[in-house]
């Protein structure tokens, strides 16, 4: 294995059709018109010298090494600025070229330090490479002169000096060896987009400045990491590599964070991971990354991690530390003997969206083939399965329409519900670079999120609904589209039922709709949201993009089929630039759920009822399969408390923490026999569990995620599994343990079996997987390449479903004693119940949930900035300090959900999605006021989570080896 | 918190001069002009208000500030001299001129006298280079400078 290399092509690709031919070094080259002449070479295999350049940003022709000479132009042009025309002859080489490189070489390193054996960046620096590319054999500038480089010069300190900055827990700057390329500053701004970066100052003066000449941990920067691998020097560093050295070897892999699923290379010396760097050939994320995904994977050698199976006998017990075979016959026999004594649907299993699809098909399989019932059921439950239920009425398949490259050719985009720079922070970055090219906004959403106003993008239209009336505002804005005519006819005759989307333009045109009508309880001005209307319909390609705002409600399907109708009334579906994409929120919450995670389906969303799919499963796995749905999470707790319901296997869900109503959900774990628990850490279910089995990292195994674009990308083992298990060897021993007779030795061959029994999975295969890096699914027969944009000639289902959207506003509402409404989100830096991110140094960013609140409120109940507070609904109570914003409306505060200490979720009620049970996460009712210390629930919840993370001294065991 | 209702008022201010000058094309430069005669110098606090009300980034407004010489971080003297350093001045004799003035006013180049009576900075071509050495005073040209010349300036500023 070696580290890969990927070519820099200096500037970036031009997407022109039409090709010029060239001469460059007498091989004749045939590019895209507008290509750079620098990268023309390259593809070439001609390096032309350069410094400033690098194809991720556009040229800046700063450096001056990168010249060329041009027959029959004069001078000497840089090849990085200067686009290749049809004919041309290009010479890199020359006498005259040589003595110019030599020449500004000579002045760079004349203010470098010459550190090159102790520095961090040797091995990988530019600089280094140039000074050796062009000759540099003396300096005639010296290095006595003025310069940037010593703390003291002729025994005075030295005013041009500055110290390193190691503000930020992850990378440090070092101004001293800083050649002033600007490729951090213009990474920030055209890569990011957040401009943290500047240059400051001119001339011998120029240096690169975070803000306003602040540290990097106070400027504006999001720790993306894009400066810092642009950086040619060691000027922007990883402290990793400072500290280890540098890799030697390199194994593209897939971030285990968000749904974006980022490509990355896990640059590794021997098994310990150096850093991660984005791919560039990463079809999701196109080289870029965010703070997670770059920098937070330390919580894989964390010393909080679980390492061996454990086991006890109560709750109230502490650990005992056992064997894997002690932990799998533990769990069989217990499973075993709960079902002899309480029946065959006494237990259940979660799948993971953390976990590979290899891992999720597993799980879902020992229930349905092992348990011999369907409880199973997955986190989406709590996320996604409404965008599910939804998009299948409507279009007939339960997933996004497009791939992220699609928002290069949108106009308008919608973003309802989702805060992407937070929760989806590279598609923010993908987004905001097409705003800044000029594509039009609109924002949907209680808060006013980022994305409605900062450096370079605002949103034409920000709607501040009130929590809970989605549906309203959605149906108002297709009100608009219906009455003024702004329908595409052409489109809906074509691909939809017209019968029924007369029936639907009845109903929406109906004035109770009117935005007027509305906006006595949605809070949304009528002219503002009759604006949105008409630009989305007509601005071209228009695309919705929607998160957890628009799911997590008691009207989440309704939404969904709310969007669905807008997109196909105005024709916005069905090809690149337009569409419906749900920003999913876990790494592989689309596999978990396209892997047959729900107790209603089968792998490929095929109801459990249909005979023929279960011929298909039940002919290959040689057993019986019950054709009645099983039970949801939130019908296993019931269940539990009910007694019918006593043993259940969590893969890699910490349901204490994320679930709805957390007194809930602790007295169904409390109430059941044999809870198993399959994590990383101690999570906070595992308080309640009766067995601990240790899991794996992303790094530690191999498997595939699906991303929010339903691409398959792989997942790659970079080191041993520190538990000695992979996840999916851990189900299937627990399955073996269980008498069944399966065997894989690795996970390709669950993904042939998957291959075998799904049909939009029928061509994915990791020989497939190789050979192109990644595939969208469908991806069978017909589409043997998979699919980036669905429904192109024609919806899956047929015709396009039109559904009506009758708006019911939630039980859930705010009254004298609760009057304000609490909706929950999340942050950048960490990541969902944080129980990877807490263990990183993410912390720096954020160190706890904080309660936002407008200053009207917060003034009314005495509240000053970082008062502890008391925030309570009719679930429970508990108390973070307050955070006083305008972003939040009057009458709305905010949370978010990463730390077990506050427990956001002790608040959330038991509403949930009419159709799928999705809980009610964004409108809960509650009251806040000043308080002086923890609840008593949070004072008894620590005191339970103490015990019972009790682990027995090992004296009884042999020494670990 | 004399500093922070300080701070206070520069934002108001500088807001009111950022909503007057907005509609401009390109209006930071005229905006940054314009603080700069409110207050006689570029206030740090009034970047953020700058940026926020421009939507700009708090970096790329300090960029711009610190491009320029002409942005003042602190107040100026009363008076501001500004001697050409640049060739044509060098060679008609501007070093030494300009040491004198130094001496006589005891400040170094960019320095402003204890009273706030005078600053002087160099600056590099006044386009006068026909009548070197030259220098700016308070905004007017003044060329071929002399001894002479230079000692009654010195006289005339701390007056």
């Amino acid at each position: 294995m070696a580290l890969i290399q990927e070519i820099d092509h200096g500037t970036p690709a031009s997407t022109a059709e039409k090709t010029v031919r060239l001469v460059i070094d007498g091989n004749t080259v045939e590019v895209p018109e507008g290509t750079s002449v620098m990268r023309a070479s390259m593809e070439a295999g001609i390096k032309v010298p350069k410094l400033c350049a690098t194809d991720m940003v556009d040229a800046f022709g700063s450096c001056r090494l990168c010249l060329v000479e041009i027959e029959g132009r004069n001078g000497t042009p840089a090849s990085c600025t200067t686009p290749v025309s049809e004919g041309m002859v290009v010479h890199t080489q020359t006498g005259r070229l040589k003595d110019i490189r030599r020449g500004v070489m000579e002045l760079y390193i004349s203010d470098h330090p010459l550190d090159c054996l102790t520095c961090a960046a040797n091995g990988d620096c530019e600089l280094q490479d140039m000074a050796g590319a062009v000759g540099l054999r003396d300096v005639r500038y010296g290095y006595d002169g003025e310069n940037h480089v010593k703390a003291r010069q002729n025994g005075e300190a030295n005013p041009r000096y500055m110290p390193k900055d190691e503000s930020n827990p992850y990378f440090t700057y070092d101004p001293s060896k800083c050649i002033v390329c600007s490729r951090c500053v213009r990474a920030c701004e055209e890569v990011q987009g957040t401009f943290a970066l500047t240059i400051e100052g001119r001339g011998f003066e120029s240096r690169v400045s975070p803000g306003m000449h602040e540290s990097f941990m106070n400027s504006e920067c999001v720790s993306c990491g894009a400066c810092v691998q642009a950086c040619p020097t060691a000027t922007l560093q990883e402290k990793s590599v400072i500290e280890i050295g540098q890799p030697e070897h390199s194994v593209v892999t897939t971030c285990a964070y968000c749904g974006v699923g980022c490509s990355f290379k896990a640059e590794m010396r021997g098994e310990e991971v150096v850093r991660m760097v984005p791919w560039k050939d990463g079809k999701a994320n196109r080289g870029h990354s965010c703070v997670k995904g770059r920098f937070a994977w330390g919580y894989a050698t964390h010393q909080d991690r679980i390492l061996n199976p454990m086991v006890r006998e109560k709750i109230t017990d502490p650990w005992r530390e056992v064997t894997w075979d002690e932990a799998f016959a533990h769990v069989a026999k217990e499973m075993r003997r709960i079902q002899f004594q309480y029946g065959k649907g006494a237990i259940g299993g979660i799948t993971s969206s953390r976990c590979t699809n290899e891992e999720t098909f597993l799980v879902q399989k020992l229930v349905r083939a092992g348990f011999g019932n369907n409880n199973v059921d997955t986190c989406a439950r709590v996320c996604h399965s409404p965008t599910g239920y939804g998009l299948g009425k409507a279009f007939g398949t339960s997933a996004g329409t497009q791939d992220f490259d699609s928002v290069e050719h949108t106009d308008v985009v919608i973003l309802i519900g989702a805060n992407p720079t937070d929760g989806h922070p590279v598609f923010a970055s993908r987004l905001k670079k097409r705003l800044r090219a000029g594509a039009k906004l609109i924002v949907i959403d209680p808060r006013r999120i980022d994305l409605v106003r900062s450096p370079h993008v605002e949103a034409s239209h920000h709607l501040p609904l009130k929590p809970g009336t989605n549906v309203a505002v959605l149906t108002a804005l297709a009100h608009v589209i219906v009455t003024e005519g702004l329908c595409d006819e052409a489109f809906v005759r074509e691909r939809c039922d017209w019968s029924e989307f007369e029936d639907w333009a009845a109903f929406v045109a109906d004035p109770v709709h009117s935005p007027e009508a509305t906006q006595a309880f949605t809070g949304v001005p009528a002219d503002e949201l009759r604006g949105a209307a008409r630009l989305y319909a007509r601005g071209g390609n228009g695309a919705i993009y929607y998160g957890l705002g628009v799911t997590e409600h008691s009207q989440g399907s309704t939404t969904v089929m709310a969007i669905a109708n807008l997109a196909m009334a105005t024709g916005n579906i069905g090809r690149p630039g337009v569409g419906v994409n749900p920003l999913r929120g876990q790494n592989n919450v689309q596999g978990a759920c396209d892997m047959g995670s729900f107790p209603h389906e089968l792998p490929g969303y095929r109801h459990i009822s249909g005979a023929e799919v279960r011929d298909v499963f039940e002919k290959l796995w040689g057993v019986e399969l019950n054709h009645e749905p099983g039970l949801r999470i939130p019908n296993m707790l019931d269940a539990a408390v009910d007694g019918t319901f006593r043993g259940i296997y969590i893969q890699g869900e910490d349901i204490l923490q994320s679930d709805p109503d957390t007194k809930h959900v602790k007295a169904g774990l409390e109430a059941m026999e044999c809870v198993v628990v399959h994590d990383l850490f101690l999570n906070e279910t595992a308080n309640y569990a009766h067995v601990f089995l240790p899991g794996s990292t992303f790094l530690e195994k191999d498997g595939t995620f699906t991303n929010a674009e339903r691409r398959i990308n792989r997942v790659r083992k970079v080191m041993s599994p520190k538990n000695g298990l992979a996840d999916w060897e851990v189900t299937l021993k627990l399955a073996q343990a269980m008498g069944l007779d399966w065997n894989y030795s690795h996970p390709s061959e669950i993904m042939d079996e998957i291959a075998a029994t799904t049909p939009s999975f029928a061509k994915v295969s990791y020989q497939l997987l190789e050979e192109k890096g990644s595939v969208q699914w469908p991806c069978n027969e017909a589409k043997p390449d998979g699919t980036p944009v669905m429904h192109l000639d024609g919806f899956v289902r047929g015709k396009g479903k039109f559904i009506r959207t009758e708006y019911v506003a939630t039980d859930e509402r705010s009254g004298p004693r609760f009057p304000l409404l609490l909706t929950t989100g999340r942050i950048l830096s960490q990541y969902n119940v944080g129980a990877q991110t807490r263990r990183t140094d993410n912390v720096a960013w954020h160190a706890e949930d904080r309660l936002e609140i407008h200053p009207h409120d917060a003034e009314q109940r005495g509240i000053r900035e970082g008062d502890l507070v008391k925030l309570a609904s009719r679930s429970g109570e508990t108390t973070l300090r307050s955070t006083i914003t305008e972003r939040v409306a009057p009458g709305v505060v905010y949370t978010t959900f990463h730390h077990p200490g506050t427990q956001a979720n002790v608040i959330t009620t038991d509403y949930s999605d009419w159709a799928t049970n999705c809980p009610e996460y964004k409108v809960t009712a509650v009251q806040v006021s000043p308080s002086n210390g923890p609840t008593v629930w949070q004072e008894e919840y620590d005191a339970q989570a103490t015990q019972a993370r009790r682990i027995l001294p090992l004296d009884a065991l042999e020494p670990a080896e | 918190m004399e500093s922070r209702s300080m701070d206070a008022e520069i934002a108001l201010k500088t807001e009111a001069i950022v909503g007057r000058l907005k509609p401009l094309e390109g209006p930071l430069l005229p905006i940054l002009h314009d603080v700069q005669k409110e207050f006689g110098y570029v206030p740090k606090a009034a970047l953020p208000v700058i940026a926020n009300g421009l939507n700009l980034s708090r970096a790329e407004v300090h960029g711009v500030v610190s491009f320029y010489h002409d942005y003042r971080e602190e107040p100026a003297g009363r008076h501001v001299i500004k001697m050409c350093r640049a060739e044509a001045c060098q060679s008609m004799g501007g070093d030494e001129l300009g040491e004198r003035l130094l001496d006589l006013l005891g400040l170094d180049w960019h320095g402003t006298s204890d009273d706030g009576a005078v600053t002087i900075e160099p600056v590099y071509c006044l386009g006068l280079c026909a009548c070197a050495p030259a220098a700016m005073v308070d905004g007017q040209v003044i060329g071929r400078l002399d001894d002479r010349m230079v000692t009654e300036l010195a006289r005339a500023v701390k007056a």
